[in-house]
């Protein structure tokens, strides 16, 4: 398997690390729904065919990507930044003065 | 249909084998039954039996895509031990142990059940450390369990390099003699016998396209070989619990499907008369009684449905093998293979009622499935027929994750493609 890193170009599988599921939402910080927890941290989407996921071009440029990829062909249709997808938290922090 | 004895292999040895009768029927299906078990793999195969005989519910179909056993139990690397760390997953693969020494004699079917013992090797003090508690874990709830000296391993397994200039140095092992190895096509047609001998109905080539529903209730499935119908449904389908369970509406479960690859050499003469594990790497190998190797690592790592591996851990499998065993170089790989596995969140099974009125669970299994296949069946119809878990399988609930008791061996969170 060959991902195209946005910013590397292809490379082999080996260079990358799967994050997971990508569809996952992650609650706000200060969110106590112990539901909305609970399924961020154990459920899965887990289907056969698209799945949205998170690498990490580790032996690379270590950016992490979302990636489209059917998980019974293993043809990936779209590689992004995955920063680009989620939300900016470290942009926000820093318009409040926050470090990180 | 005729026992198997000694009487009946000479008998047809002599008339050129024309008295062997099909080993199970192939009946169409009816269109209502008492229980319908959706799979026909090693666990739903065991579960159709034990429902049969421990239950006396004979009424039940077992409805399977494929042919028997095309799916992991025919797939696996046919290890079989109990040696896990938490009393929940102990007691339960231990009631598999004594389930796996009988039977042969109970399904009149020969297993070939072997307990050449597993030896789980330690490289380093903390990780001997780790396996003299997980050995104390063991004995403590009476399951055999035995720390190995270097100067003891070199004795029972002379082909490993115990010395000090091996690339990973063995400093002692756990070993459980009484685990082994199985032949697994054999699982999967013995249990499919002994349930088709008590009345079970087992019906190939016939996918599950849909549930039948009575507002949430589950009443029956839609199949390619029309609609069946029955108050319990059973699902018992491993790496394809997601797609099966979206039919019923359920499209989030603590589970990811992923691929584990396995391998087997061509045949050597007789070198290793044990279960290795190797522990500066995932891998572990036994030698087959046709003289192959047959090994494994760890899964491909990331959600899969292909049933075929990547090259990466090929190579990551093959290098470990030859850290190990370097004298393997110049042998040559048959075959290698991938089977879907259900990871689930914590590394441990799911046995359970619902999730849905009319329905009962059993999936998890992650990549050990085939060692736990008569306790899985046993306990499966025993939730089934009750209505209730067997206190051996009550842990193994779905809601676990969600009260914080998950059941985590190693301690390893809710990384699926860890454990």
């Amino acid at each position: 398997m060959i991902i195209t890193c946005p910013y590397c170009g292809p490379r082999d599988l080996s260079e990358f690390a799967y994050q997971g599921d990508g569809n996952r939402k992650r609650p706000d910080q200060a969110s106590t729904n112990q539901k909305a927890w609970n399924a961020y941290v154990y459920d899965r989407l887990n289907p056969a065919g698209e799945h949205n996921e998170i690498w990490q071009h580790a032996g690379g440029c270590r950016r992490h990507l979302a990636v489209t990829r059917n998980t019974l062909t293993h043809a990936i249709s779209k590689v992004a930044f995955a920063a680009a997808a989620g939300p900016k938290r470290s942009a926000a922090r820093r318009k409040q003065g926050k470090a990180g | 249909m005729r026992e198997y004895s000694a009487l009946s292999l000479i008998r047809n040895a002599f008339n050129g084998n024309r008295d062997w009768q099909p080993v199970w029927r192939k009946p169409d299906p009816k269109p209502a039954y008492d229980v319908i078990i959706v799979g026909g793999g090693g666990h739903g195969l065991s579960t159709a039996y034990y429902l049969a005989k421990e239950h006396g519910i004979t009424n039940v179909a077992i409805v399977e895509k494929g042919w028997l056993g095309s799916g992991n139990v025919g797939r696996n690397t046919t290890a079989v031990r109990s040696n896990y760390l938490l009393p929940e997953n102990n007691r339960f693969y231990e009631h598999s142990m004594d389930l796996w020494e009988d039977l042969s004699h109970e399904l009149n079917y020969n297993v070939m059940f072997s307990q050449r013992g597993c030896l789980n090797l330690a490289h380093t003090p903390a990780q001997l450390d780790d396996y003299a508690r997980r050995g104390n874990a063991l004995r403590h709830e009476g399951i055999d369990s035995e720390l190995m000296t270097p100067s003891e391993i070199a004795r029972e397994v002379p082909v490993l390099d115990m010395s000090r200039t091996a690339r990973f140095p063995i400093v002692g092992g756990l070993m459980q003699r009484s685990a082994g190895t199985a032949r697994h096509d054999a699982v999967a047609w013995g249990y499919a016998r002994g349930a088709d001998r008590l009345g079970v109905d087992i019906i190939e080539n016939c996918e599950v396209t849909g549930f039948l529903r009575d507002g949430d209730r589950i009443t029956g499935v839609q199949t390619s070989r029309g609609e069946i119908r029955a108050a319990k449904v059973a699902v018992a389908v491993a790496g394809h619990t997601g797609p099966v369970m979206k039919l019923a509406g359920i499209d989030r479960l603590p589970i990811e499907s992923q691929v584990l690859q396995a391998f087997v050499t061509e045949s050597l003469k007789p070198f290793l008369d044990t279960v290795l594990t190797f522990g500066m790497g995932h891998f572990y190998v036994a030698q087959s009684d046709k003289g192959g190797l047959i090994y494994g690592g760890a899964l491909d790592g990331y959600n899969s449905y292909a049933q075929r591996g990547n090259l990466p851990l090929v190579e990551e499998v093959m290098s470990e093998m030859l850290a190990l065993f370097p004298s393997l170089a110049s042998v040559r790989v048959l075959r290698s293979w991938g089977g879907v596995t259900d990871m689930s969140m914590d590394g441990s099974p799911i046995i359970t009622t619902g999730p849905l009125p009319g329905m009962y669970l059993n999936c998890g299994w992650c990549y050990g499935g085939f060692k736990a296949t008569p306790a899985s069946g046993w306990c499966f119809a025993h939730t089934i027929a009750r209505d209730e878990p067997h206190p051996l399988n009550a842990a193994f609930t779905l809601d676990r994750f969600y009260r914080g008791a998950v059941i985590d061996d190693k301690g390893q969170g809710a990384t699926p493609n860890l454990h």
